[in-house]
């Protein structure tokens, strides 16, 4: 029988974390899935937190998460905002739409 | 169950103070209801930022540690909340004529802009890695917004949206390092940090802290716009308001660098041989992209971004500098050269960012430097002070863009980084092309039509103040040095 232990867990961000940033920035379609895998990173990193926080026994970690969560949250909120007045006026949210400005 | 005691309040008065400030502003903007309110609410936020200074400095007596030991303040925070302060309220006086001619002007831009500067200020008191996140999300989410701030043009969108993407991506990465960090060292307190990484003093830390710095140091990178982590930069800055681009380039830059040089100094300070090199090596690309890609450049916003990547990474030598193994004085050196470079940059960006706002012929803000075209005869004061700005950022003597470059390549010698500082004297000779260019183009190239008069008079003062600190700098250097020497003597205990 396997034990799954902090290894695992922080193998599982370490993926996790690379798909996120990979989605970024192999993604041409869409800007709600960069807003998905920005999620993603974040989630990588509470996982992180809270296996090394078990693993440690300190609560710190578990607190940090909960802020990381809370921060989330809210920059989900905003990027979504942003997102809505864009499509106003571009009409579209393709990733390869945004070149407005380059050099 | 043991109940935890009231945390002592004094240090954070400032921050509580903006915070408290900042609701105040946006109820009194969302409940008034006549034609004033978007400018009584403007003059007030400048008030209150400007308010913030003098408590900073009276509540801060040598370092004080509060919040379970999140929260410091010592003389390095007073340095750069000055300088915060100081530039998020001139970009606020500057913004307001320029949101009111393009139909822009709400309350909410500069009770944003104080919640942003609350942000940094609670960035550059950070002495914990939890802390440190969250003052630097505070300031991002309101920056996300304020990018975006002209939302029926679809330019401002994008840089929002570019801001808001590239900012959450650095943010992430900047967090798996935090991550790291809290697992292998096994706290985020940066005094708990230091004594950790003290102990293992010659010994070579574990991997995982090493990746945990490295991601720590791409985030903080981001941050500050230094390559490999420029490319939001230009766009942000090209397509942002005027004014907002004008706030972007001095604020948020100041208080990551003296983030930057908290986090590496204070907890890193004995791994300096680990992140060294990685400085060294964004500080050289800064500069290199910072003198090339702006040669090419029209738009003289987008030339502003290059040249502010080009400062960051002169800046970045200070803090290579300070990760000398030569002496503890070399090391405080790269630190004071750091922080009189960041007010110098301030000085300069602000009074150049007011000429850029008075570009307007007809009602239409230009953004072209062949607009510059025959300043001086049309507006010969405006001509020459834009010349003196362009001169300092050149780096040419007696102006105070020489003193700045002049301590920092001087650390750099003392150092030992006789490379980075000869690269860098490479890369202000190849940058004085540009910004000479813009003096060519106001002195001798053929008059157009006139920009607009009247000049208002919060912009003849900004501009006044600031050119004639740039131009005089040499004659009394004194606050600036000797508030350079006393908050890095805070992050040096003896």
């Amino acid at each position: 029988m396997l034990e799954i232990g902090l290894s695992h867990y922080l193998t599982l961000a370490a993926i996790l974390f690379t798909l996120g940033v990979f989605g970024i920035f192999l993604n041409r379609k869409n800007v709600i899935i960069i807003l998905m895998s920005i999620e993603l990173i974040l989630l990588a990193v509470n996982i992180n937190m809270v296996a090394f926080s078990s693993h440690l026994g300190d609560l710190v970690g578990q607190v940090f998460a909960m802020f990381i969560l809370t921060v989330a949250a809210a920059e989900a909120a905003i990027g979504l905002a942003i997102l809505v007045i864009y499509f106003r006026n571009r009409g579209s949210i393709a990733v390869e739409d945004i070149h407005q400005m380059k050099g | 169950m043991p109940v935890a005691a009231f945390p002592d309040l004094i240090p954070a008065i400032p921050e509580i103070y903006l915070a408290v400030s900042a609701m105040i502003l946006l109820m009194l903007g969302v409940y008034s209801t006549g034609k004033q309110t978007v400018r009584t609410v403007s003059y007030l936020s400048t008030a209150a930022l400007f308010f913030a200074i003098p408590l900073t400095v009276m509540v801060t007596d040598g370092r004080m540690v509060t919040f379970g030991g999140l929260f410091v303040t010592d003389s390095f925070a007073v340095y750069a909340k000055i300088l915060v302060l100081v530039s998020a309220g001139a970009a606020i006086v500057m913004a307001q004529d320029y949101l009111e001619r393009q139909d822009i002007a709400r309350f909410e831009f500069p009770v944003l802009v104080v919640l942003a500067s609350l942000g940094m200020l609670m960035m550059i008191s950070a002495n914990d890695l939890m802390s440190l996140y969250l003052g630097l999300e505070l300031q991002s989410l309101a920056l996300y917004v304020i990018a975006s701030f002209q939302r029926d043009s679809i330019r401002s969108a994008e840089a929002g949206l570019k801001y808001f993407v590239l900012g959450a991506l650095a943010s992430g990465i900047l967090l798996y390092g935090m991550s790291l960090i809290y697992g292998f060292a096994g706290t985020t307190n940066f005094d708990s940090l230091a004594e950790v990484f003290k102990a293992v003093n010659g010994t070579e830390p574990h991997l995982g802290v090493i990746v945990g710095i490295v991601f720590i140091i791409a985030g903080l990178a981001f941050k500050v716009s230094a390559v490999p982590f420029h490319m939001w930069t230009p766009d942000v800055y090209e397509g942002a308001p005027t004014p907002v681009t004008a706030l972007f380039a001095v604020a948020p830059k100041i208080a990551a660098m003296a983030l930057f040089a908290r986090v590496l100094v204070g907890p890193f300070g004995d791994l300096a041989g680990e992140w060294q090199q990685i400085i060294i090596f964004i500080s050289i690309a800064s500069m290199a992209l910072g003198a090339f890609a702006a040669i090419n450049q029209n738009n003289i916003k987008r030339l502003m971004a290059y040249s502010s990547i080009g400062h960051m990474g002169y800046a970045l030598i200070g803090l290579a500098a300070a990760g000398s193994a030569v002496s503890a004085e070399v090391r405080a050196a790269g630190i004071q050269g750091l922080l009189i470079y960041l007010a110098i940059y301030m000085f300069m960006n602000i009074g150049t960012f007011a000429c850029i706002l008075l570009m307007r012929r007809q009602g239409r803000m230009l953004e072209g430097i062949d607009d510059l075209a025959g300043l001086s005869k049309s507006n010969p004061v405006m001509a020459m002070v834009l010349a003196v700005f362009m001169f300092s950022m050149a780096g040419i003597p007696p102006l105070a863009g020489f003193f700045g470059k002049f301590y920092i390549f001087a650390a750099a010698i003392e150092a030992d980084l006789f490379a980075l500082a000869i690269i860098g004297v490479l890369a202000s000779v190849v940058a004085a092309f540009y910004y000479l260019r813009i003096i060519k183009v106001m002195y001798f190239d053929s008059s157009e039509e006139e920009f607009d008069r009247p000049v208002s008079r919060d912009m003849k003062s900004i501009l006044v103040i600031t050119g004639v600190v740039v131009i005089l700098f040499f004659i009394y250097p004194d606050p600036v040095l000797n508030g350079a020497e006393l908050a890095t003597s805070a992050l040096f205990p003896q």
